[in-house]
């Protein structure tokens, strides 16, 4: 469908229809007005589907390197048919399925397990799959994860997050297992309600692309990554000189001390796992380790 | 892959209607604490004129006093002084865990008690400036 290039030449009647009632408002509102059609112009495609009461506009990012005259990242408009219960990656499978098969997004288990759907929903990180359409205003506008790079339309390159998250070794580790055949190594009940929300972490990466302070530096390791080793720093099960590896890892000057507590990762995170809290917990831990002297 | 495209920072001050709470107290602790800094290199600079006889340090003060602008802009540096001040007991609250889930409120209620502080000393700062 869109694979044609557009031709440019139905653009001038639209944008004239869109100023025209934008004069009689405020200032900020006529400035608005503008830069909407400017952003309209620069799409480039008109608007794919019928615009009418049981449809919604969908504004999604369009960027393919491989195809010429795609190579200009830009914005493509569909209307999609309202639905009763239908989340935004809903939407964008049936502007695939009905309008582009050119569309690229990342899902796969569409109920918030896998976590390969996150993307900048009206500029917030949601999942795809767990924001429902209902909840939010029109014209929905999808775009990739801020931060990361675009590789194609909504998909980002996670190598740099996985990077991060390998580095804090995510992975239960043991240094004097039980000594009895058939002995079981137990968790108590308190231990585990204290790194139960930490397990929740599906890698969707949305807490590490709304951390400002994560784009600017790139060594940060990230909330997603800190969570992951107050999972395991927190688990009672590994022993005090494992604790103390991992929290040497996190006491560092691209750890826990990038964090300036602007809560952006635990406002966006699809699992409600409260990240400050625990880089909060993990920089006390560390200082803690630090001043024991005896 | 062949090629990606870096869209750069996206959450320039362009998007700031879109700014959550803690994004806000954030920006304004940075901006406080820098005009802070900057506001104790004139306060060395005014204080160091008594080094050069009282005479010279009152003449200072009260030709300082005497403008307008410096009446003003001793209120707006009270209104930085004390949001700054608890912003950081704020944060201090939020580095002992305390309280995290009341973050966004008690930021508000940071700029609310500024804000009375600030205008209940208007009067005082303000007094024959006009």
């Amino acid at each position: 469908m869109s694979t044609q290039i557009q031709e440019e030449a139905d653009e001038p009647t639209e944008t004239e229809a869109e100023t025209a009632p934008a004069e009689r408002q405020s200032p900020g509102d006529r400035r608005r007005a503008e830069k909407r059609t400017a952003s309209d112009q620069a799409v480039g495609s008109e608007p794919v589907g019928r615009a009418d009461d049981d449809t919604f506009r969908l504004k999604v990012f369009r960027y393919d390197p491989e195809v010429e005259g795609k190579m200009e990242p830009r914005f493509d408009d569909f209307y999609v048919p309202r639905e009763k219960g239908m989340t935004v990656l809903d939407a964008l499978i049936y502007a695939r399925d009905h309008y582009d098969t050119t569309l690229t997004f990342r899902h796969s288990c569409r109920q918030a397990v896998c976590g390969s759907d996150a993307f900048f929903v009206n500029g917030r990180q949601r999942l795809g799959c767990q924001t429902q359409i209902s909840d939010l205003e029109a014209p929905i506008r999808v775009e990739p994860l801020p931060h990361q790079d675009v590789v194609k339309d909504l998909v980002v390159d996670m190598e740099h997050f996985y990077d991060q998250m390998h580095a804090v070794e995510p992975f239960f580790q043991e240094d004097d297992l039980p000594s009895g055949d058939l002995e079981e190594q137990r968790q108590s009940r308190e231990n585990r309600e204290k790194i139960k929300m930490s397990t929740r972490c599906i890698w969707c990466g949305a807490c590490m692309s709304s951390c400002n302070i994560a784009a600017g530096d790139n060594e940060y390791l990230g909330p997603a990554a800190i969570n992951k080793a107050y999972r395991f720093a927190m688990d009672d099960r590994e022993g005090d000189d494992l604790k103390q590896h991992r929290l040497n890892i996190m006491d560092q000057e691209h750890g826990v001390w990038r964090c300036q507590t602007q809560f952006s990762c635990t406002n966006v995170c699809p699992k409600d796992i409260p990240l400050t809290e625990h880089i909060q917990e993990l920089k006390r831990e560390a200082v803690k380790q630090n001043l024991k002297f005896w | 892959m062949s090629q990606s495209y870096n869209r750069g920072l996206i959450e320039d001050f362009g998007r700031w209607r879109e700014f959550t709470a803690g994004m806000w107290a954030w920006i304004l602790h940075k901006f406080t604490g820098w005009v802070l800094i900057g506001y104790l290199f004139t306060h060395i600079a005014v204080l160091s004129t008594a080094l050069s006889g009282a005479n010279a340090y009152t003449n200072t003060l009260q030709g300082l006093e005497s403008l307008l602008l410096v009446r003003v802009m001793e209120v707006g540096l009270l209104a930085v002084a004390v949001f700054h001040i608890l912003n950081g007991v704020r944060l201090l609250f939020v580095d002992l865990g305390v309280g995290l889930e009341a973050q966004d409120k008690s930021f508000y209620a940071s700029l609310v008690v500024t804000a009375v502080i600030v205008l209940a000393s208007i009067p005082t700062f303000l007094e024959g400036a006009f």
